[in-house]
């Protein structure tokens, strides 16, 4: 182990690190303390310019109830459940596919295709932007969480082909030879033999790409608007710029847009890591 | 099924790529093709487009607003990478045994998981002249406020900053996973070589975090060419256009209230595009080396 | 705009069951999102709503900064009924491209080209009619009369007074000038009074027209105007950073005296705690001797876009807010002057004074810069007055690069 065991230390060392410890830590997280404690002010704190001692009162339950109460803060999360739930779905399936053909079989454009999925993983947005809203447009599906959805199954198509291809790669290659030397079919090889052993796999690339999806801000801004589609990302940009100075109200609004990735995160660690490990490891 | 086994094994691939690879070229790579075109025309997105060559390209090569998104576009880019020896330092803090560790683990990576969105309003706030942290610390020191966030000198830095939270907790993730896997044995050896410390780190360690090191730059360089979300909500590009990068400027003359300068738009798209390339063949070339040796 | 548990439900039954559209519905896009604004298009689309209960009347509030970017967006993709915007210039890019509707029938037929005649020709392009404007607004000095009072500060006149009256300020500690510029037009606002009050009307009409190289020495001479008040230290410091209901803070604070701003800065001000006696309003002050004045007053429109899909619905909404009752009533709760004739003005001495100084405003009434100029022009310059009044010495840098974007820009 790499740096040597804490324990094996001089004990004042050992102290020292777990009271360092700590305090890295509080450093580390104090925008985000701040920003709770910001979250459970009063009005009256705020305008008094109270931000960083103690709260007057505490208005944990006022203020959240309030920013439900007299926004559509509400609808913009329901519009982001609706876009990253189906992008789950519908990228998870479709690179389990991909990944699927790309790992077993050989043909000669394989690299190629596998190649294009990566490049096109990394390409900056804006060079999509114009045709991508366009497309949208012409499709009918403009400022609906359904067409922000659609370019988002495709885009993360990219990125999960990446990692399915390589997670099948390591699967070992005689489970399928021996259900082919069996005269199974190449889709019952699919269903039956290799997709119940993508489960890890599987598991770990939805809680990402729940993450990534819920927190996109430039597709939301490009293909959305208006309240009746547009995700929390977007939402609440556009709430701040009607709660000027009010940052009681944004700071509450901002915790609980972190919420539901921050819930994926802890509930799901060790699939979100391995998903986003991924190649960190040889 | 035997009979078919062949024709099936060579057509099965294909059925299983149909779908995801004609949604991704509908979606992504043909539409790179028609930026690309689009930037050799003037174009409202809404009217007829009307061819005019490289006329984007020479307006642009006039355009101080450019070469501001340009020159920031490379700040980003070099400073981004400060994530990753951050990163590995606090991986390399937190790689202990202690009670508690793996909570403190989880909560170091915790900024990743927020949206930059709320980052940014964050950073906005804790650089807020009037009442943010930093400045009531400064204050407190006996120094003047500084708008960092309205100072054309600091701007680009101060978004940079409010960047490298969520990123260096990025790169430590990858780092503490990379540690798991260090080779004990190897270590034991160094350790009998008299190596401690830095030696250690340098010689036995880091060699091992190669893979660890490569991930971490990929997701770094593409974070910091993708920096639009935070410029657009800490900034605007603001103040006069000192914090814009490529991505916020392209953004900005593509959809602006004025007109969609759509063609315009697409020209600095394309030379972003231009720029990543660069880094998608060299990631390619090495995966494609990797590929052979499998 | 509240969504409880109930409207989350029916979104949810909606999206269930496919949503079928009722019969007849009226969407309406607006930015008034400050707390007044706010305020009076709630009772304006309840009082529309009393009048036509057949109508779902779908209203989204965007915020104000970010529906400058959104309005061409939805415009040209997923068009509302009605939207609201502004006149003059700033409403040329839509009627170029196609997508307002031109409404001269309603304005025959409501009798809007009686009753709104004073707005018509700031409504009028190509000789179609192509919105209905719904409120003014002067521009001018808020003050703190009492800061004033206790200084022996008199209301300035000239600008050597208003210089004096600066100067004595900064002596005793306080800010002369609240401002903030993080979006720009606040900028705009004191070079549009600066430039009308040393070159007068005619001149910043023909500058906004891209008539006039912006390296003129008309142009210098209003801009080292500026410098000598910016450089004297008259504006808040770290004006960039803040948004101009940010800069209301040190004015309500007594950290500064005055805020160079339109009539929509009272309610919030008011709100703030300043009571009538602390709070006054002057006309900005004469800078060349014999300039005949004029002012500046923003009209406040509504439009029908030509993509709508409601546009009889939408006729029936814009007709209701043409209406003199209407307008008295909106007017009232923006803190702002009707248009309509018939409307009364209310009983306010911010407005009173507005109306009467706008009323005897010999030299003409401007829009506002990023109304009268257009819009692409008009973003280049205000970024550059942001520019110049933190760094007033790049001067001559902004005004060559201004000259360019003229050039490039009016063609």
């Amino acid at each position: 182990m790499f740096p040597a065991p804490i324990e094996r230390r001089a004990l004042p060392l050992q102290w020292i690190y777990k009271v360092a410890l700590p305090i890295a830590l509080l450093l580390w997280l104090l925008p985000l303390i701040a920003v709770f404690l910001t979250s459970i002010r009063s009005a009256g704190d705020i305008t008094a310019g109270n931000y960083w001692g103690w709260p007057t009162s505490i208005n944990l339950i006022a203020n959240y109830t309030s920013i439900f109460e007299n926004t559509p803060l509400g609808k913009y999360l329901f519009n982001s459940f609706r876009v990253a739930i189906p992008t789950v779905i519908g990228a998870v399936a479709m690179s389990c596919m991909t990944g699927f053909a790309l790992a077993v079989y050989q043909f000669r454009s394989n690299l190629l295709i596998f190649f294009m999925f990566i490049a096109g993983n990394f390409v900056p947005f804006q060079i999509l932007m114009v045709p991508v809203r366009d497309l949208t447009l012409q499709l009918g599906v403009y400022n609906t969480a359904t067409g922000l959805a659609m370019f988002h199954i495709a885009f993360q198509t990219g990125f999960c082909t990446l990692f399915m291809r390589n997670f099948i790669r390591a699967l070992p290659r005689e489970l399928i030879e021996a259900a082919r030397v069996e005269g199974v079919s190449e889709i019952r090889i699919f269903w039956f033999v290799v997709l119940p052993l993508m489960k890890p796999a599987i598991a770990a690339l939805s809680v990402l790409i729940f993450t990534f999806i819920w927190n996109d801000y430039f597709w939301a801004t490009v293909l959305t608007q208006g309240v009746d589609s547009q995700p929390i990302t977007a939402g609440l940009y556009s709430l701040n710029g009607q709660w000027i100075a009010a940052w009681h109200l944004v700071s509450a609004g901002s915790i609980v847009a972190a919420i539901p990735p921050v819930a994926m995160f802890f509930l799901m660690q060790k699939h979100f890591i391995a998903g986003l490990t991924l190649g960190a490891v040889k | 099924m035997r009979l078919f086994g062949l024709s099936q094994r060579t057509l099965a691939p294909w059925l299983f790529l149909a779908p995801g690879v004609f949604i991704f070229l509908i979606y992504v790579i043909i539409p790179i093709f028609q930026s690309i075109s689009i930037s050799f025309y003037a174009w409202d997105g809404l009217g007829e487009k009307t061819y005019i060559g490289l006329q984007n390209y020479v307006e642009l090569a006039d355009d101080d607003a450019f070469y501001t998104s340009l020159k920031n576009n490379v700040i980003w880019l070099v400073l981004y990478l400060l994530a990753i020896p951050a990163g590995l330092f606090i991986a390399l803090f937190l790689n202990q045994n202690v009670w508690g560790i793996r909570l403190y683990k989880s909560l170091f990576f915790f900024p990743f998981v927020i949206s930059q969105v709320v980052v940014g309003l964050v950073f906005s706030w804790f650089y807020d002249p009037s009442n943010g942290l930093m400045n009531l610390l400064l204050n407190g020191l006996g120094f003047d406020s500084i708008p960092v966030l309205a100072d054309e000198r600091y701007v680009t830095y101060g978004i940079i900053v409010a960047g490298l939270w969520p990123q260096t907790a990025y790169c430590m993730i990858l780092y503490l996973t990379g540690l798991n896997a260090v080779n004990p044995e190897q270590i034991e050896a160094g350790r009998l070589d008299n190596a401690k410390g830095w030696k250690m780190l340098w010689y036995v360690v880091l060699p091992q975090l190669k893979p660890a090191t490569f991930i971490s730059v990929v997701v770094t360089v593409i974070g910091a060419l993708r920096s639009f979300d935070l410029v657009s909500i800490m900034t605007k590009g603001g103040p006069w256009g000192s914090s814009r990068v490529l991505g916020y400027y392209m953004y900005e003359k593509a959809f602006s209230e004025y007109g969609f300068r759509m063609g315009y738009g697409a020209a600095i798209a394309v030379v972003l595009f231009l720029i990543m390339i660069v880094y998608i063949s060299y990631f390619l070339y090495k995966m494609y080396r990797d590929e052979k040796g499998y | 705009m509240k969504m409880n548990i109930k409207q989350l439900f029916a979104a949810l039954a909606l999206v269930a069951f496919g949503g079928t559209v009722s019969a007849s519905e009226l969407i309406i896009n607006t930015d008034t999102s400050d707390p007044a604004p706010k305020k009076a298009f709630e009772d304006l689309i309840e009082g529309f709503k009393a009048e036509n209960p057949d109508i779902e009347v779908t209203w989204n509030l965007f915020d104000h900064e970010g529906y400058k970017t959104s309005i061409r967006n939805f415009l040209t993709a997923d068009a509302p009924d009605v939207a609201n915007w502004y006149a003059g210039n700033r409403m040329l890019p839509y009627v170029n491209a196609g997508l307002f509707e031109p409404i001269n029938d309603l304005w025959e037929s409501e009798g809007l080209t009686e009753s709104l005649k004073s707005a018509q020709s700031s409504m009028t392009i190509d000789g179609q009619i192509w919105g209905v404007p719904y409120t003014y607004y002067q521009w001018g000095v808020y003050y703190r009369k009492d800061i004033f009072e206790d200084l022996g500060i008199a209301v300035p006149t000239n600008w050597d007074e208003f210089q004096q009256a600066g100067a004595t300020l900064i002596e005793n500690g306080v800010t002369p000038i609240t401002i903030g510029t993080k979006y720009l037009w606040t900028a705009a606002g004191v070079f549009d009074y600066i430039n009308l009050r040393t070159n007068g009307y005619d001149f910043h009409m023909s500058l906004a027209l891209g008539e006039i190289p912006w390296t003129d020495d008309r142009v210098r001479a209003t801009m080292n105007n500026w410098k000598d008040i910016v450089e004297a230290g008259f504006f808040l410091e770290n004006h960039a950073a803040y948004t101009w209901q940010e800069a209301l803070a040190p004015m309500v604070n007594g950290e500064a005296a005055m805020y160079v701003m339109g009539n929509f800065s009272v309610a919030p001000l008011r709100e703030a705690g300043l009571t009538d006696d602390q709070l006054g309003f002057f006309q900005f002050p004469t800078i060349t001797p014999g300039v005949p004045v004029a002012e500046e007053a923003p009209t406040d429109t509504v439009h029908i876009p030509a993509n709508a899909k409601n546009k009889e619905n939408a006729r029936k909404f814009l007709a209701y807010i043409a209406r003199a009752d209407v307008q008295t009533q909106i007017n009232a709760t923006l803190g702002q002057l009707p248009i309509n004739s018939g409307s009364e003005v209310a009983d306010d001495k911010f407005l009173k004074a507005g109306f009467e100084m706008l009323s005897g405003a010999e030299g003409g009434i401007a829009q506002f810069f990023d109304r009268d100029a257009p819009a692409e022009f008009a973003a280049e310059a205000m970024q550059g007055f942001q520019e110049f009044m933190v760094k007033p010495d790049r001067l001559d840098d902004i005004l060559e690069r201004l000259e360019k974007a003229r050039q490039r820009i009016y063609q």
